[in-house]
Order: C-alpha cells, then sequence, then structure tokens
C-alpha cells in the first residue's frame, strides 16, 4: 500500500474539530469563516449553498408563474366574448403554448425541486447537498433554458403548437421556422437541470442523513423527495430523447416521425406521454410530502400511518409509469389494450386515497391550529379531491372519448395541478418562510389571500367542466356564439383574474414581511423535524454540531438538550455520510467549495445547445469549451501540508 | 440554538474516503448510468416500436449493415475489460505505479475502438436521413459512441492526474475505480445495442 | 374579425335555428352519446358520494375538539378504531373504483359489439383547416365528394374511415359520438348510430395549426329517404351556368386559379387540393365553419379569404370587381 499512512491528529496541529472543547459562539465563529462564500459578483456566482441556490430556484420560478399567469389572463380576456377579437390567432397558439410550457417546466418542477434543495440538508441534518457545485451548475442551466425560450417568445420564434408540441405539426414539413427548435431545446436544458439535482437528491438522502435517522425516521417530505427524484431519474430521459429526435428530424433530416418514411407519428406521443405522465406525479408528490409535514405540525401529532404514507408515496410513484397510454385514448389503437390503461389509471387513486385516510386520521387525533398553511392544506383536500374524481371519469374510455380535448380536461388538470400542487406550495411558502428569512408573513393577510384564492379558484376552473361538456373543445382562439359558452366562459375570466390577484396578494405579503414582518425565532410553529433547529435563517453550515437522531420527530423527543455528535473538522467543508439504511456514521466527506466554474460550464453549455438550433455544428464546436469548463471544476486542488487531504 | 448539545459520538476517527457504494462519487457514477440506461433503453423500445411497423427489418432493399467493423469493435471492447479489471484493482489497492502504467493503456485502447467505430458508421449500408430505421441504428449508433467519447476523455484527463502529484491522494484511486466502473457500463449497454444494429436486421429478411 | 354580426346571423338563420345543443355531449343524438351520458351519470354519482364521504370526514376531523392529556403529540397512540376505518375505507375505494372499471368495461364492449355491422361507409380525410368527405360505393362513378358536411341516415350505422393529409386532427360529434383522431400515415375509423334527427356540429379537437378553431362541420341526421334523396342530388355533376353573369363566373373558374385547387364535377375544374365545389351553394357554411352560407359571406370569402380566416391555405388574390361578382353568382348556382 502506498498512500501516505493516516495519523492521529495531534492537539498541537491545526486541525481543529468541534466537540466539548470547541462549542457555542467560538465554534460558530469558525464554521462561518470555512462555510461563508466570498462576497461580490464573483462570490454570488460562485455560491454552491444549497440554501441560496435553492431560494434562487423558488424566486425564479415565482418569476416566470407570474409571467405565465399573465399570459392566462390575456387569453382569457380573448375568451370572455364569442369571437372576440382581442389576440390574434397566432398571439393566442403562442400564449396558451408557452403559458403550458413555462407552467410546466419553469414553474412547477423547478420550484418543487428549489424547495427540496432548500430543506432536505437542512431536514436530514447536514451542511451541504452530495454534489453542491453540480447543484449550482442545474441552476444556471434552469435559469438560461427559461431566458431562451421568453427570449424566443419575444423574438417571434417561441412555439405555439401547445406545451406537448405533437408532431407532423411540430415536424420539418409542417413546423414552419425555429418555434419547435426553440421549444425543444428548452426542455433539453430544463431536463439536464432536473436530472442533477434528482441524482445529488437521491445521494445526498442516502447517504447524509444524521446518525440514527433511519429510512424509517426520515421526514415524510424526505421520503417524497426520494420517490420524486427517483421518477426523475426513470421519466426525463424520455423527454430528452423525444426532444433530441424531434431535433434531429428537422436539423438533419432523420425521419423518426415522418410516416412517409417508415416513420409513425405515434412513436413521439408514446415518448412524450412516458415522461408526460410520471412529470404530474412529480409536480403532485412532493405537495402531498409538505402536506404531511404542514398536518403533523399544525395538528400537533405525529402522522398517523407513517408507514401507510411512506408506501403510498412508493406506490404512486412506480403505478405513474403503467398510465401514459390514457393520454392516447383517441389514436385508435386496440382497445383490449386501453383497457389495461383504464384499470392502471384507476388503481393509481388508491395510494392517494390512503394518504388523503392518514391525513384526515392526523387532523382527527390531534388538535388542529387554523393557521394560514393548514388552510391552503384544507383547500388543497377540498379541490384536489374534486380534479382526482374527475381524473377517475377520464380514466374509463367511453367518457374520455368524448371530454379529451376539450375544457373538461383543463379543468381536471388545473384542479389537480393548482388544487394539488399550488395550493400546498402556498402553505408551505408560508409555513417555512420565517425558516428562510428569520420572520413571519403576516397571519391575517394570508387568511385573506387564501380565501380569495381559493374562491377565484373555483370561480375560474369550475365552469371549464361544463363548457367541455357543451362542447368547446381545447386550444382554441375564439368559439362561436350561441352554443351556450358564452356563461362559463365570462365567469372563468373573472374568476382568473380573481387568481391573478390573490397571486400578487400573496408575493406582496411576501415582499413586505421580508422587510417588515415580525421577528422569528428557530421554531415559531413548534415544529417536529430538524430544520427548526437551524437559526431563522439558518447559517452557512446550517448546524453548528451534526445532530444526532432517535425518533422520527426529534424536536418533540426532549425540550433539554438536544443529541449531536463531535469530531467533524471546522477549518475546512467537512460533512458526514452515514450508511444507507441505519444511518450510522461511516465516512468523513470533504464537502465542495464555492467555485466559478459551474457557471462558466453553463454558458458553454448554453451557447452550445441554443447554437445547435441553428446548426448542427455547434454541438460538435460547441463541447470543446464544455470539456475544458467541466475539467477545470474538477480538477482537484493539491493537499494542504495537514494529514488529511483538503478537498478544492 | 437554545437547547445545549449533548455529544452521543465521536466521529474523528472516520476514514475520509472509501470505495464502492460508501463513496459519495459512486452514487453520482450510479446516478448517470441509471438515467444513461433509460435513455438507451427507450430508444431500443424505439427500435422495436418502429420495427413492429415494418414487414420487413431491413426494410427492402437495404442491406443489413457490414458485419466486421462492427464484431472487430465488440471484440476488443470485450477484451478491454481484461485491463479495466487490472485498472480496477489496482485502484481500490492504491498502488500507484500500476494505475500509472495501465491508464494509458486504456486510453490507448479507447483511443483504437473510436477509430473502428469510424469504420462502422460508413459500413451500416444506409444514411440516417432516408428512412427511419437508418435513423434508428444511427441514432444508437451515436447515443453509444459518445459513452465511449466522454469516458475516453475521462480516462485521458485521470491519466494526465495520476502522473502528476495528484495521484498520490487516496481520493484520485476513488475515481480510478469508478472509471472504471463506467468503462464495464459501456461495454454491457453495447452488447444489445451491437445486436440490435448487426444482427436483428439479419433476421427478419 | 368582425363576425359579432354574423353570429346575430347565424343564431337567427333558419338553417341552424336553436344553436343551443348542436355540439355538446349531453345532447344524446346518437348510439355512443346517449351510453356517454348515462356511463357519465353513473360515474359522477358515485364520484359524488366519495367526494361527500372525504370533505365530510375533514369537516369532522376538524370539528373534533379532542383534549390531549399528553403533551406535543409525539408518541400519542392512536384510537384503534381508525385502523379498521382505514381498511374499510380501501376496500370501499377498491369496491368503488371497480365498480367503476367495470360499468367502463360494458359500455366499451357493448359499443364494439354494435359497430361490427356497419351498413354503409364514408369516408373523411382531414386536412388543414377543412374536412373532405367521400361517400364510398363500389362502383366509382357513384362515389359523392362534398366537403365539411356530412349527412347521415337516422338509425343506421356509419363507419367513417379517418385519415390525414397532413397533421393530426381529430373528429368530433360530441352529439352523436366520442372523438377519434385522424393521423398521418394512418387509417382510424369511428363508427357512428345516430338516433334523433336534426342539424349537428361537429369540430376539430386536436390542435392543428393556426386555424384549429375554425375547422368545424356540419353533421345531419335526417330521414332514409331523405338521405337517398340528398345522395342522389350530390351525385348530380354542377348545374350550368344559367345567366351571363354566371357564364362569365363559370368561365373565370375553371380557366383561372379556382380550377388548380378546386374540384367541380362535370367542369374543367378538377383541382384535388382544395375542397369540392361541385355543390357547394347547397351548404349551410362557408370554410368549415367559419361563417354561415349567405351570399355576403360568399363575397366575403371570395374576395379575401386571409381576412376572414388568417393564415389558411386559400390565398387572398384580389379579383377584379366585376369578376368577383361574376364568380360569386356562379358559385351560388353550385346547388
Amino acid at each position: 500500500m502506498k498512500a501516505p499512512a493516516k495519523r492521529k491528529p495531534r492537539k498541537s496541529e491545526r486541525v481543529m474539530r468541534d466537540g466539548p472543547d470547541l462549542t457555542g459562539g467560538e465554534l460558530e465563529a469558525r464554521l462561518e469563516a470555512t462555510w461563508s462564500r466570498p462576497k461580490g459578483v464573483i462570490g454570488w456566482l460562485a455560491s454552491v449553498d444549497h440554501k441560496e441556490i435553492g431560494r434562487r430556484y423558488i424566486i425564479t420560478a415565482l418569476a416566470f408563474l407570474a409571467m405565465a399567469g399573465l399570459l392566462a389572463l390575456h387569453m382569457r380576456l380573448q375568451l370572455m366574448l364569442p369571437d372576440n377579437d382581442v389576440m390574434t390567432p397566432a398571439e393566442f397558439n403562442e400564449a396558451f403554448t408557452m403559458h403550458g410550457t413555462t407552467m410546466m417546466f419553469l414553474f412547477a418542477v423547478p420550484v418543487m425541486q428549489g424547495v427540496q434543495i432548500y430543506l432536505t440538508p437542512i431536514m436530514v441534518g447536514t451542511r451541504a447537498m452530495a454534489f453542491p457545485r453540480l447543484t449550482a451548475f442545474s441552476y444556471y442551466m434552469y435559469l438560461f433554458g427559461g431566458l431562451f425560450l421568453w427570449a424566443a417568445h419575444y423574438l417571434h420564434f417561441g412555439p405555439d403548437n401547445g406545451w406537448f408540441n405533437y408532431v407532423t405539426l411540430s415536424g420539418p414539413q409542417y413546423g414552419v421556422g425555429k418555434k419547435s427548435d426553440a421549444w425543444a431545446q428548452t426542455i433539453t436544458f430544463t431536463e439536464v437541470a432536473a436530472l442533477a439535482v434528482a441524482v445529488t437528491l437521491v445521494a445526498t438522502i442516502l447517504k447524509q442523513r444524521a446518525p440514527g435517522m433511519t429510512l424509517a425516521r426520515m421526514p415524510i417530505f424526505v421520503w417524497a423527495t426520494l420517490v420524486t427524484s427517483l421518477m426523475v431519474i426513470f421519466s426525463m430521459p424520455a423527454i430528452a430523447l423525444v426532444s433530441g429526435l424531434l431535433l434531429s428530424d428537422r436539423l438533419v433530416g432523420t425521419q423518426f416521425f415522418n410516416p412517409a418514411e417508415h416513420g409513425d407519428p405515434l412513436l413521439y406521443q408514446h415518448l412524450f406521454w412516458f415522461f408526460g405522465h410520471p412529470e404530474v406525479y412529480i409536480i403532485f408528490l412532493p405537495a402531498t410530502g409538505f402536506v404531511s409535514e404542514i398536518v403533523a405540525t399544525f395538528s400537533r401529532r405525529t402522522i398517523f400511518g407513517y408507514p401507510i404514507v411512506v408506501l403510498s408515496l412508493v406506490g404512486t410513484g412506480i403505478l405513474a409509469f403503467g398510465l401514459w397510454v390514457h393520454h392516447m385514448f383517441a389514436t385508435g389503437l386496440p382497445r383490449v389494450g386501453y383497457s389495461f390503461y383504464t384499470a392502471a389509471s384507476m388503481s393509481v387513486s388508491i395510494p392517494t386515497g390512503l394518504q388523503i385516510f392518514c391525513w384526515i386520521a392526523t387532523i382527527w387525533e390531534g388538535r388542529p391550529r387554523l393557521q394560514v398553511p393548514m388552510l391552503y392544506v384544507i383547500g388543497f383536500i377540498i379541490t384536489f379531491v374534486i380534479g382526482g374524481l374527475s381524473g377517475v371519469m377520464i380514466a374509463a374510455v367511453p367518457l374520455d372519448l368524448q371530454v379529451h380535448d376539450t375544457y373538461f380536461i383543463v379543468a381536471h388538470f388545473h384542479y389537480v395541478l393548482i388544487g394539488g400542487a399550488v395550493f400546498p406550495l402556498l402553505g408551505a411558502i408560508t409555513y417555512w418562510f420565517p425558516k428562510s428569512t428569520g420572520r413571519m408573513m403576516s397571519e391575517a393577510w394570508g387568511k385573506i389571500g387564501f380565501w380569495i384564492i381559493f374562491l377565484g379558484f373555483q370561480l375560474a376552473f369550475f365552469p371549464m367542466h361544463i363548457a367541455g361538456l357543451m362542447g368547446m373543445p381545447r386550444r382554441v382562439y375564439t368559439y362561436p356564439a350561441g352554443m351556450g359558452l358564452e356563461l362559463p366562459n365570462m365567469l372563468s375570466t373573472i374568476g382568473s383574474f380573481v387568481v391573478g390577484f390573490a397571486v400578487a396578494l400573496f408575493v406582496a405579503n411576501m415582499v413586505l414581511s421580508f422587510w417588515r414582518g415580525l421577528p422569528a425565532g428557530p421554531d415559531p410553529w413548534d415544529a417536529p423535524s430538524l430544520e427548526w433547529a437551524t437559526s431563522s435563517p439558518p447559517a452557512w453550515y446550517n448546524f453548528a454540531h451534526i445532530p444526532a437522531v432517535e425518533s422520527r420527530t426529534p424536536l418533540w423527543d426532549s425540550k433539554d438538550d438536544f443529541p449531536v455528535v463531535q469530531g467533524l473538522r471546522v477549518d475546512d467543508r467537512e460533512l458526514l455520510m452515514t450508511t444507507v439504511i441505519s444511518a450510522s456514521p461511516d465516512i468523513r466527506e470533504p464537502s465542495a467549495t464555492p467555485s466559478i466554474w459551474p457557471f462558466v460550464s453553463a454558458v458553454a453549455v448554453a451557447v452550445s445547445f441554443i447554437g445547435s438550433i441553428f446548426s448542427p455544428w455547434a454541438l460538435v464546436v460547441g463541447m470543446i469549451p464544455v470539456a475544458i469548463a467541466l475539467t477545470a471544476w474538477f480538477w482537484p486542488k493539491l493537499p494542504g501540508p495537514y494529514a488529511e487531504p483538503q478537498i478544492t | 440554538m437554545s437547547r445545549p448539545p449533548a455529544f452521543t459520538e465521536d466521529v474523528s476517527g472516520l476514514p475520509d474516503h472509501a470505495f464502492s457504494y460508501r463513496s459519495m462519487t459512486w452514487w453520482g457514477v450510479i446516478g448517470f448510468m441509471v438515467i444513461e440506461g433509460t435513455f438507451f433503453a427507450l430508444m431500443i423500445a424505439a427500435y422495436f416500436f418502429l420495427m413492429s411497423n415494418e414487414q420487413h427489418w431491413a426494410p427492402e432493399p437495404i442491406d443489413p449493415p457490414g458485419l466486421v467493423a462492427g464484431s472487430l469493435f465488440t471484440l476488443i471492447l470485450l477484451l478491454s475489460e481484461i485491463p479495466n479489471t487490472m485498472v480496477k484493482r489496482a485502484a481500490t489497492a492504491m498502488d500507484l505505479p500500476k494505475v500509472r502504467r495501465l491508464l494509458p493503456v486504456m486510453v490507448a485502447i479507447g483511443a483504437v475502438l473510436l477509430v473502428i467505430r469510424g469504420f462502422e458508421f460508413n459500413s451500416l449500408h444506409v444514411l440516417w436521413y432516408s428512412n427511419a430505421y437508418g435513423s434508428v441504428i444511427w441514432g444508437l449508433l451515436l447515443l453509444h459512441t459518445t459513452h465511449v467519447l466522454t469516458d475516453w476523455g475521462d480516462t485521458v484527463v485521470l491519466s494526465v492526474l495520476m502522473w502528476t502529484p495528484h495521484g498520490e491522494t487516496p481520493r484520485r484511486f476513488v475515481d480510478t475505480d469508478e472509471n472504471a466502473l463506467y468503462w464495464r457500463f459501456v461495454w454491457l449497454a453495447w452488447i444489445p445495442i451491437y445486436v440490435l444494429i448487426y444482427w436483428v436486421p439479419r433476421m427478419f429478411r | 374579425m368582425m363576425r359579432r354580426g354574423l353570429c346575430a346571423g347565424v343564431v337567427s338563420a333558419p338553417c341552424l335555428a336553436g344553436c343551443t345543443g348542436i355540439q355538446t355531449t349531453l345532447g344524446g343524438a346518437g348510439a355512443d352519446d346517449t351510453s356517454f351520458i348515462r356511463l357519465f351519470a353513473t360515474f359522477l354519482v358515485v364520484c359524488l358520494i366519495m367526494y361527500v364521504l372525504v370533505v365530510g370526514g375533514l369537516a369532522a376531523a376538524l370539528a373534533n375538539r379532542k383534549v390531549l392529556t399528553v403533551e406535543s403529540g409525539a408518541h400519542h397512540e392512536s384510537s384503534p378504531w381508525l385502523r379498521s376505518a382505514l381498511i374499510g375505507w380501501t376496500v370501499l375505494v377498491a369496491i368503488g373504483l371497480t365498480g367503476l372499471t367495470v360499468a367502463s368495461f360494458f359500455v366499451d364492449r357493448s359499443a364494439a359489439a354494435r359497430a361490427k355491422h356497419p351498413q354503409f361507409h364514408v369516408k373523411v380525410i382531414a386536412n388543414q383547416w377543412w374536412w373532405d368527405v367521400i361517400y364510398m360505393t363500389p362502383d366509382v362513378s357513384q362515389i359523392v365528394h362534398t366537403a365539411n358536411e356530412l349527412h347521415l341516415p337516422v338509425g343506421v350505422e356509419a363507419e367513417v374511415q379517418l385519415q390525414s393529409n397532413d397533421v393530426i386532427h381529430s373528429f368530433w360529434v360530441p352529439n352523436l359520438a366520442g372523438k377519434q383522431d385522424l393521423i398521418p400515415g394512418r387509417t382510424t375509423d369511428i363508427q357512428l348510430l345516430p338516433t334523433k334527427v336534426g342539424l349537428y356540429r361537429g369540430q376539430c379537437a386536436e390542435f392543428c395549426g393556426i386555424q384549429h378553431a375554425n375547422m368545424a362541420l356540419v353533421v345531419t341526421v335526417e330521414s332514409k329517404v331523405d338521405f337517398l334523396r340528398w345522395l342522389a342530388q350530390q351525385r348530380r355533376p354542377a348545374f350550368a351556368p344559367a345567366t351571363p353573369l354566371e357564364l362569365a363566373g363559370y368561365r373565370y373558374v375553371t380557366s383561372r386559379e379556382c380550377s388548380s385547387c378546386h374540384n367541380i364535377a362535370g367542369t374543367p375544374a378538377s383541382g384535388q387540393i382544395g375542397p369540392d365545389l361541385t355543390h357547394l351553394a347547397s351548404r349551410r357554411t362557408i370554410a368549415a365553419g367559419t361563417m354561415p352560407m349567405s351570399p355576403g359571406n360568399l363575397y366575403g370569402w371570395v374576395a379575401d379569404p386571409q381576412s376572414q380566416k388568417p393564415g389558411n391555405k386559400m390565398p387572398t388574390i384580389g379579383l377584379a370587381s366585376n369578376d368577383l361578382h361574376a364568380v360569386v353568382a356562379y358559385l351560388e348556382r353550385l346547388k
């Protein structure tokens, strides 16, 4: 063996470790010095801190939510009256495409991942994500992808063929210009980002949990994060592949989707929906994680049926992969095959039904406090279940064949996405806002905002069920008078403006509370999980000592002291790796320091990707700067004079 | 924090590096292997989907791809597992001179394979834009080529690193071990793709 | 697009009198739609019951003001009956879903069994943004070619073959049945069994480009006798021009730009790109439901199709005023 021998560091050496000899204020000062990042623009760009990156994700996603929301309001103005001319057909088609693409790829998944990035390390009791620089890189890829899409939109080559961009309308023959390419390349950015974050989250959850936090003691939100990250890993390659095949058909003449040359338009749909169905559960399951955390805290008791909830998450995650053909019931595939997908689509509601039971049972068993996060949970149950039930309806082929591609479907998915993901998200933001900022959001304005959005949502979207049943297809820029569609559309338009107002109110609450909200301590809600043991906002290093955990509700176990481990380095970035199942301490792992290379790499990749829609050579040539940037990123620094190597 | 810490155990004696599933980067490598494996699996599914529309595969009058270049590639690729396993063992044993000798061998083998791969593209007897069959076999071959290329690039960088003072840190041995692991994925993934590109079009004439 | 005035015309025009209900899934004018309505009602009842149970459970849980004797609920034991309730709930949901799935299968199965014996065949080929409708017969000279309209005899099972010339469209006449996509490179089909005489509206239900919203078709369900009479009329070649103005129009249409895209049976105009115009004036709408058939609308369309339906495939030629009058006069002759 030729490696340098390890020595036990002596007190006289400068390797400092935390413990009874180094604790309290002096420890915190040294940890702060080690874990903070340089100030200034370069320091900001080079940050690898998960809290900063998580916040960036959330704020960027909320900005895209606002932009897509404004498009929706514009469309609602057009649809308010029959034969209206507020928008031209071209403008309208671009609007619904940008609305859907932005909401699905630039808001829904990134905001969930952003909260996961923010919360996972502090919930499992560690100092950083597993691959901090990769996480930083992912954010830049997401940001550049979003900016690219909207730049394309403003420069009049934004997509206009719906968020799923079906062939053959999007193909080389009928998809004129660069619009389809802009869509497909945006996907490439966002799925690279999402996949990288997913791998990081899985590694963090499996290998960096606090000692004693067995899999059976993880917070439900962490389980939800684990399941959704695995779902991302197995489903996003499908959208990466299909957008790549589309780009290939358009730019270099392949024939994957061209029926005249042995290709098949349905190949596109199969690949798209193989991703597309799990995608909606990738958005929904983290929201159920929020609900579990909020319900436990605000009912003042641990979640009822923890193993059932976990199995439901896992079951939903697995089942979600077997449903995709229910998006294709009208394409003329064999009816016998459809029956399987009907049965599978129905059965996926069983695990969700179990989760709902467990939440309600927790509330029953506890002493519920009806503060704003809990109101959003109630709003979620009341609203999401309607969407879930309309989903049960459309799982049946004869019902789906009538309402597929009508406003009934639009109603369904807004009920499950807004009711099922946005309401819990608003509750979650209210819940964790004090942790992130050190201030409480206004409870009074939160309650007002909740009622406005809850009632506004029902007004906006319930009539769409009726409009669909009464014959209004999707994606139409206008409809004729005299078909009974005027009233539902008018109600939807009014409701949508109420929702828009409520969202603005919520954001105003966030901004004003950030400046002037009531100061919050570490644990303003009296919650059970580890993140509430950090300061508000948490320090750069999260925990002064890595916690040790003995139950699912560590902060409810004992109010007198806080079990921790000792012995991690203080002068260098070090965190603790534990074993996968039982979380016993295993390795002292160096953690990456700030670096500008993730940003530079993202710029190089962005240039290459964007260039490639104009010439395929951009990919080949562009890979050279990418390779250089990646090499610089991973190039190690030499170890210092101490026995143990430092990581870059 | 208001609550005083209660120290339960001392972790300072734990090692700061480990191999296999105890290494953090191993999980990253596995994660990316799963992603790329899924990508391959879906491309293979697309291959079968397109094939199911056809009476003849390869569609007439196209000849199936020539066997020489592809089989030569496969042979060398599979044989390369021998030096690959040697590198892997040397890395886990932290044997620096052996690693320094063997990594350039892998680089050379990779270069040879990439050259043969060029001949393979030439021997497919169909162009990527002719029809969907051509598109899908070019697509499969291209995907695999990017894997060979990126792992080869990694191996080049690693070889250089091991000849610098960096080579003496334990973490570089972990990197070498994981790089060898990824090479296994490269040839394992190739086996079904080889069959699909070169043999299946001969079976359904 | 100033079509508000035209819409008032639509409502009052006798052909489309009683617009409410011409394009609705709740119309019940076809066998499949009737079974849809019944199945939907079944699902609605079951789903409502489930919803009431969930929201009722939530309300009860919120109202249940339990006084906990133990501090903060970390180790609180749960009520023993909750476990049984959980099992009961799961069984209830499973039974409900199974019942609904079985109901769905039965409807599917009976529709398929009924549809095995169509009594005549129609082919519909979708284009951006109009419907090519072909009544098939073994005798090629008897084939009827029309556009953007479908006539069906009541009580007779029709099989409609569906194809697309360009992108994916979807054929949807909600009063009669569910929808079916038209996919380039494939042939799909739908079986229609109309049960009520009347006028219905269908619309493309898969986004197909800029004028997807204006790709409708008029479906006339009529007695067998009326249907056969209509079919016979459609088989006749185009009426010859009767006045000098119509003759001038005939000459223009059959020798200039129009004939390169449109077919008028019995005349030199034999273009295959656009809709068949042989009996244009007998149709109820222009440009796939974009506007009702009327002299004024026909003028507007022929003069400037791009302003009426921007982006559609018929170019605005810019006819001179006397040519325009002649062409419209001739087109009105094509009953």
